[in-house]
């Protein structure tokens, strides 16, 4: 029962949300301002059950075995004096707290975890010996290409660095290469936008297979909008023309 | 033409200017149809996933597997079929392996354990706290991957239940990440794959592969050819060449046939759109009426 009735209010949901593709109307607008509400009490709830009460209330409270504990309370709690005009400047400190640690983690996360091993993986041979080896076993496009990827890797860095070199107008030389660094950009552009259409033609077919699984309800709550939003161009309350 | 008054469209101009929601009903249709009845187009399996697959079947039998899915329902449709088939491979050969998941968005942990009961329990009879555990979600970002890195139980003193850790058998021994064999991360952002290999990856040596969105993907490319990254399956097609590979096939595998036809719908219109826009350019240039 409250099984079928979940998959009633998921369909009536899903196909709310699409309704925008038509136009924005009533249906959008409520399921938008549901998913806010949902989202924001379950976030309150989980942050209380799976953060504040295991890792703090329960080791304060229940045998007062971790006192440094004490800290972090007092900084969590600091932070609402924001809500005071006379001791907001309190709140600083948990915010200065949260900012530095947050900083930090950044910083040697980016210099161990990013710059130095990136720089390292792209000091390579220009020419790969063992790509050249295996064409010469087994000539063919793929190991031709192979054999390419260096070069293109290297020349295709230097381009991109020299692009955002701006101390000397981009002319002559200089503005060849820096062009190829555009073109190359752009292609890793391209690439990043096909993949966001991939992402997005996914999320549509995970709704479309829940769709024609559940399509009883499909048809019928998405008939029912059909007739709802006829009834709302007749009486001239959304203008079919307009798209958004 | 008089003053004030504006020329009438031209063909090519009403098709330029045509209606969107056409294009929305072109490709919604092009990927339903292939759903109702597919069409079985090959699938191949890229290096990245073979990587992958490669890098969990190195680990020992019997070793402990950290499994942070890090996404929420937002990114259900390309991940959680992930998720399933990955879980498939940690049980499908009786490996004894212990899986231990968590997730670091809030929204994450019982998607992981709807995974869990659907796979693990249902079709392979692993059990709760012996086999798998879910630690469920903490706040704190790349505080808790550092925090883990001292303590995993401290950091997680209980599970997605509340039921307390050190009661759980799986966690007999595990203190942190020496004692983790390999690191699989599902990931939809922030904070995901690129801080799980800034925090613990480059700090603890832990060997990690990665299965992201679509459009995280690119992003973390650099870290798959630097070797910080065993492996990568990237989107619902990840999913679908993982599937193939462990022989499971899948929600993944069955959306390809619509994926594809998707693609081509959209590379259609963007030829479309692009001939018809230069076409327009040329014959106002010209001044031509087509």
């Amino acid at each position: 029962m409250w099984e079928t009735l979940g998959i009633w209010i998921q369909v009536f949901l899903t196909l709310a949300i699409f309704s925008f593709l038509y136009r924005d109307n009533p249906f959008y607008k409520f399921a938008e301002h549901l998913f806010v509400g949902v989202a924001t009490g379950y976030w309150v709830v989980l942050q209380v059950r799976n953060v504040l009460i295991p890792n703090l209330f329960q080791p304060l409270f229940r045998g007062f075995s971790d006192p440094w504990l004490l800290i972090p309370l007092f900084l969590g709690l600091v932070l609402f004096m924001r809500l005071s005009d006379k001791y907001s400047y309190m709140s600083r400190w948990g915010m200065a707290a949260v900012v530095g640690i947050f900083a930090g983690l950044a910083i040697f996360g980016f210099g161990g975890g990013d710059l130095i091993i990136q720089i390292r993986s792209n000091i390579m041979p220009f020419i790969d010996t063992e790509a050249v080896q295996a064409f010469t076993q087994n000539a063919g496009l793929i190991t031709f290409l192979n054999i390419l990827s260096n070069p293109i890797f290297i020349i295709g860095v230097i381009c991109v660095l020299f692009y955002f070199f701006f101390s000397k107008e981009h002319t002559g030389a200089l503005g060849v290469v820096s062009k190829t660094g555009i073109y190359l950009l752009m292609i890793s552009f391209g690439a990043s936008y096909g993949n966001t259409v991939m992402a997005r033609i996914s999320l549509f077919i995970d709704r479309a297979q829940f769709g024609i699984v559940n399509w009883i309800p499909t048809v019928i709550i998405g008939v029912l909008m059909i007739i709802a939003f006829v009834v709302l161009a007749i009486t001239g309350k959304v203008d079919p023309k307009k798209q958004f | 033409m008089p003053n004030g008054m504006n020329a009438p469209e031209t063909t090519l101009e009403k098709i330029e200017r045509m209606d969107r929601r056409i294009v929305f009903l072109a490709i919604a249709i092009t990927i339903i149809l292939p759903l109702i009845w597919p069409l079985g187009l090959p699938i191949e399996v890229s290096p990245q996933v073979d990587d992958f697959h490669e890098a969990i079947e190195s680990i020992p039998d019997g070793s402990v597997v950290l499994f942070p899915n890090d996404y929420d329902p937002a990114s259900k449709a390309e991940l959680y079929p992930m998720t399933v088939a990955i879980l498939h491979h940690f049980f499908k050969e009786d490996r004894n392996l212990k899986i231990i998941g968590l997730g670091l968005f809030p929204a994450g942990p019982p998607l992981l354990q709807k995974a869990f009961e659907e796979v693990a329990v249902e079709q392979y009879g692993a059990e709760y706290g012996k086999d798998f555990v879910n630690l469920g979600y903490k706040e704190g970002r790349e505080i808790v991957m550092a925090s883990m890195g001292e303590s995993i139980p401290k950091t997680f003193p209980t599970d997605f239940f509340g039921t307390p850790i050190d009661s759980l058998p799986i966690m007999l021994g595990i203190k942190n990440y020496t004692d983790i064999a390999i690191l699989v991360n599902v990931s939809a952002g922030y904070p995901g794959t690129k801080e799980w290999v800034q925090q613990v990856v480059s700090v603890f040596d832990v060997l990690m592969v990665s299965g992201t969105t679509g459009v995280s993907a690119p992003e973390y490319y650099p870290y798959y050819n630097s070797g910080q990254l065993a492996g990568m399956l990237e989107g619902l097609k990840g999913a679908a060449e993982y599937e193939t590979l462990i022989e499971k096939q899948g929600i993944a595998t069955s959306g390809m046939d619509a994926q594809s036809l998707g693609h081509l719908v959209i590379i259609l219109f963007i030829i479309v759109g692009n001939v018809l826009f230069i076409l327009n350019r040329r014959n106002k240039t010209k001044g031509g009426r087509f």
